[in-house]
């Protein structure tokens, strides 16, 4: 009986242990991915069907000023008679979905920097690392609010900065992501078989690179709509008379006795970005590969066993003696 | 506790840390070099016209006006020669002059930094003692109802925006129960103290004045507590896996085979194992903090940087601008560079190499 | 010949509710005071899980059944304040790498001290000047200056030679050693049961020594008992166990095992 046997079977031992630990948790997580599906579907809802149920024109001056939540509005008036119920169901076409664009951007931006920096590597890893480095140096905030304010106080341009201030965090996940993905053994195999880098980038990596992507950016929608809330209530964002959450909150300090004007825009972002969240972080759970890639940097990321099988097999003996030795830095 | 502390002081000289220290100050310099380049850039390509901001409509009309204000501010030169200019006023210390309010940007910084360094200090420390006693709880409790708690309550944390979150608690706390001092950084009839530090309740102890040290503490506490509970929600997360990884070392194993009691084991093994991921997380969620005093200064009319660079940027004063770029960059390379002195004084393997 | 522990019947559940398995299957044995006890076993016999229940330091979802008798105390039965006062003062347990089982942020002389002052109250000076013996005991070369290093700074030998003075420092009656040596050289490996079997002579402990390596087992051990699938197959002096195995699956292990005359040397 060999130690070094015996130290692999222990490994796995330790690896069974914590596996089945894990089981009893999941049980218990899943309501909280409900929940999170159930306030998300409500709100698209919502942001749907709102022309319809909005009881007044968002815009629509018509009503009293400043009348506390009651019959004829059940969110109450603000002060210039619009009612506030109305413009929070309008609100939710606006934020939403641009922060579902500011996500997806960004995402696309970021995955495809770090995927080459990681892919090529050399001078254009180091380059790229470095523009990342800079960009990640700046607080996002105050960074987002110069590029908008620079560009002009307008929600597309809030959009923008956002994209600007988040794309290094994706381009930082799928470098860490490509390079431990790159010395698994089926991309080295590919390449021995003599096909072209770029194939198995798109064949191999990428597609195993989606699930963690995903999830990231998945937790990503919950921070894109607390800043673009937070550059609207500054006044960076969307502009009057916009029924929007940010600006409405914004509208609300100056008439700060009329607590309803507040109390409802905030309660909506908050339970709109904690579906997110809710969502994000069971999806994590799931694809728990992000969470170590992140921990440990490169050569973390486990790809689904599956992928592993296509292409390692013909040459397997081969490569994984390869592998040993070009291992990844 | 005090053996590793007093063997740090004694091996730090001499040993590879220093250089470690050295390389990381170079490569940041690097980075400042890039962040100026970035701003300047970025305001000198901006759509906005900063000359009309300053000088309003009427008075843009005005050739000689608008011809005086470019040489003025140098803005007569070609963009390279701008930046040399920048970068070589930049190293006696001199950030330019501030469009809107006509006086030295370095000055006007100096006093927005430390307000803002107040509150997210008093924000860490108060998060991280929170954050500390959540995510032991809900490691040691891992799959059970506690830990569900710990992380839904994180979560929520995470979501509440915090500018909202900050009228509610003035609203609360300063209109309706009169338990907190309204907005700014001291009740109106007080003076600030001396400035050594530029830290309010630091000057107030220096000068031995209690009034003014509660004031100022009590002014602290409504901004501390929002951005508080952002914060707690990101390190208990955090804790909680490190924290979940050394549980399950052979070294706490050991700990408790020794017979030491829980508490000793939690405070001098557990935590001190986890101690280096911790302590990098503080440093990201410490620049998180600064960036997110924006919104609440906001709120409070607190006279910090967030609120600086808000008129700046809506004013499109563009040396302030850059200025607060700058700021911000050393301060991230300051926390890293703390981060990474701390690696030294925590791990015996970092410091002796 | 004093018995110090005794392990009747002792039961070992791991696992999620849903999911438990017996990892250990009523496990009996005797540990006498100068006397070392090996417990032979392939990796998953639950020889290891044996040793952790007597200390409690299973996952808090395990459960114990039996008795885990320390004269006339069940430590299966006693609660977690009660189980302190005799982990490490009474029963202790030197594990397998000591490059894990020693804090790498902590002094050894801290880590030597902690306990030696929590159970007996010693001052700090005095239970410094006893860390120090303890070192100079088991040979750890300059125990002044060792106090205040920290474990990178040792060669695994030593390592494992500071985990030994831990484990002793509170002079207990019961030491169990989970496999002590593996994760040592070879060259090594010798020079530690040596130290160990100085240490048992020397002070009267009962020690429980789990390894799979039966060359080590017949280097020092004086009872065997040989572990499979959780239940205790053969147990016996080590020349009987050597001499003449009775159950097959023993046989099996030492015909499976190089040199077993040559480690006898020892």
């Amino acid at each position: 009986m060999s130690t070094s046997a015996s130290r692999v079977s222990r490994a796995a031992e330790a690896r069974v242990s914590r596996r089945s630990r894990r089981r009893l948790p999941a049980a218990w997580r899943s309501p909280l991915a409900v929940i999170g599906l159930v306030i998300a579907a409500v709100w698209f809802l919502a942001a749907i069907l709102a022309p319809w149920i909005a009881p007044y024109d968002p815009l629509a001056q018509s009503l009293p000023r400043l009348t506390p939540p009651g019959e004829a509005s059940i969110m109450g008036t603000d002060a210039l008679g619009r009612d506030v119920f109305s413009r929070l169901l309008h609100g939710a076409r606006v934020t939403i979905p641009l922060a579902g664009m500011l996500v997806a951007c960004a995402m696309v931006l970021g995955t495809v920097i770090g995927a080459v920096a990681g892919y090529v590597g050399g001078w254009v890893d180091e380059v790229l690392g470095r523009l990342t480095d800079l960009f990640m140096a700046f607080p996002t905030v105050i960074l987002a609010m110069v590029i908008a304010a620079s560009l002009g106080p307008s929600l597309y341009n809030a959009v923008l900065a956002g994209i600007v201030v988040t794309w290094p965090m994706y381009a930082r996940v799928t470098r860490s992501l490509v390079l431990s993905l790159r010395s698994q053994n089926y991309v080295i195999a590919s390449r021995l078989l003599g096909y072209s880098p770029w194939r198995s980038l798109g064949t191999d990596i990428l597609p195993n690179m989606l699930g963690p992507v995903l999830v990231l950016a998945s937790l990503e929608v919950g921070t894109a709509i607390l800043l673009l809330t937070g550059l609207s209530f500054l006044g960076l964002g969307a502009q009057p008379p916009t029924a929007e959450w940010g600006s409405m909150i914004s509208g609300a300090m100056q008439n700060i006795d009329s607590w309803w004007l507040g109390v409802f825009p905030g309660l909506a972002i908050l339970t709109v970005v904690m579906a997110f969240n809710f969502i994000g972080d069971s999806l994590r759970d799931v694809l728990d590969p992000l969470s170590s890639a992140e921990r440990q940097g490169a050569g973390a990321a486990a790809p689904p066993a599956s992928a592993q099988d296509e292409g390692a097999d013909p040459v397997s003996a081969l490569t994984s003696e390869i592998s040993e030795q070009e291992a990844p830095r | 506790m005090v053996a590793p502390t007093r063997a740090a002081r004694n091996r730090t000289s001499g040993s590879a840390l220093p250089r470690y220290l050295l390389r990381r100050l170079g490569t940041s310099i690097v980075l400042l070099i890039g962040v100026t380049l970035v701003t300047f850039v970025l305001t000198a390509l901006v759509p906005g016209d900063p000359i009309a901001a300053a000088l309003g409509e009427g008075a843009i009309q005005n050739e000689a006006t608008v011809q005086a204000y470019r040489e003025r501010y140098g803005m007569d030169r070609s963009l390279p020669e701008r930046y040399l200019l920048y970068l070589l006023a930049l190293l006696q210390g001199d950030l330019g002059t501030s469009i809107r309010t006509s006086r030295p940007v370095m000055e006007e910084l100096s006093t927005a930094l430390p307000a803002t360094v107040e509150v997210a200090f008093g924000a860490i420390v108060v998060s991280l003692a929170v954050a500390l006693v959540l995510g032991t709880i809900a490691a040691y409790r891992s799959g059970k109802l506690a830990d569900q708690v710990v992380r839904v309550v994180s979560l929520v944390g995470l979501s509440v925006p915090t500018f909202w979150l900050a009228i509610m608690v003035y609203r609360l706390f300063f209109m309706q129960l009169g338990w907190a001092p309204g907005s700014g950084r001291l009740s109106p009839a007080l003076n600030p103290p001396p400035r050594v530090t530029g830290l309010y309740l630091i000057d107030f102890a220096i000068d031995g004045d209690p009034v003014g040290f509660i004031d100022a503490a009590a002014h602290l506490a409504l901004p501390v507590l929002v951005l508080s509970l952002f914060t707690i929600g990101l390190l208990t997360r955090f804790i909680r896996t490190s924290v979940l990884e050394v549980l399950s070392t052979d070294y706490i194993r050991a700990a408790r085979a020794k017979g030491l009691p829980a508490r000793r084991v939690i405070v001098g093994y557990l935590l001190r194992g986890a101690s280096l991921p911790i302590l990098t997380m503080v440093g990201i969620a410490f620049g998180a903090l600064l960036s997110g005093t924006v919104l609440v200064e906001a709120v409070f009319a607190w006279p910090g940087l967030g609120t600086y660079a808000y008129y700046a940027a809506i004013n499109l004063d563009l040396p302030a601008v850059m200025g607060v770029g700058l700021v911000v960059g050393v301060v991230y390379v300051v926390i890293n560079l703390i981060v990474d002195l701390l690696y030294g004084v925590l791990d015996p393997r970092v410091r002796l190499g | 010949m004093t018995t110090m522990l005794t392990l009747e019947n002792l039961t070992v559940e791991l696992g999620p509710k849903d999911a438990r398995r017996q990892v250990v299957r009523g496990v009996s044995l005797n540990l006498q005071a100068g006397r070392i006890q090996g417990l032979a076993g392939e990796s998953g016999s639950g020889k290891t899980v044996t040793a952790m229940a007597v200390l409690g330091l299973l996952p808090a979802s395990a459960r114990v059944t039996g008795s885990a008798r320390l004269g006339e105390v069940d430590l299966t039965s006693l609660r977690p304040r009660e189980l302190n006062r005799i982990r490490g003062r009474r029963v202790a347990m030197v594990f397998q790498d000591p490059s894990a089982s020693l804090h790498p942020q902590i002094t050894i002389g801290a880590q030597l001290t902690d306990h030696l002052r929590h159970h007996l109250g010693l001052k700090r000076k005095a239970a410094q000047r006893q860390a120090m013996e303890l070192l100079a005991r088991v040979k750890v070369p300059h125990p002044q200056e060792a106090l205040s290093r920290f474990p990178h700074q040792f060669s695994g030998g030593q390592r494992q030679r500071i985990a030994i003075a831990i484990a002793l420092a509170c002079d207990p009656e019961v030491l169990l050693a989970d496999e002590p040596t593996t994760a040592l050289d070879v060259t090594v490996q010798a020079g530690i049961l040596h130290l160990l079997r100085e240490l048992v002579d020397e002070r009267d402990l009962a020690v429980l020594l789990v390894t799979h390596d039966l060359g080590v087992m017949s280097a020092v051990a004086d009872d065997v008992a040989v572990m499979r699938d959780g239940r205790v197959v053969e147990s016996g002096t080590r020349a009987q166990m050597f001499t003449d195995p009775q159950h097959p699956y023993t046989r099996q292990l030492l015909e499976a095992m190089p040199d077993a005359q040559e480690s006898e040397v020892l």
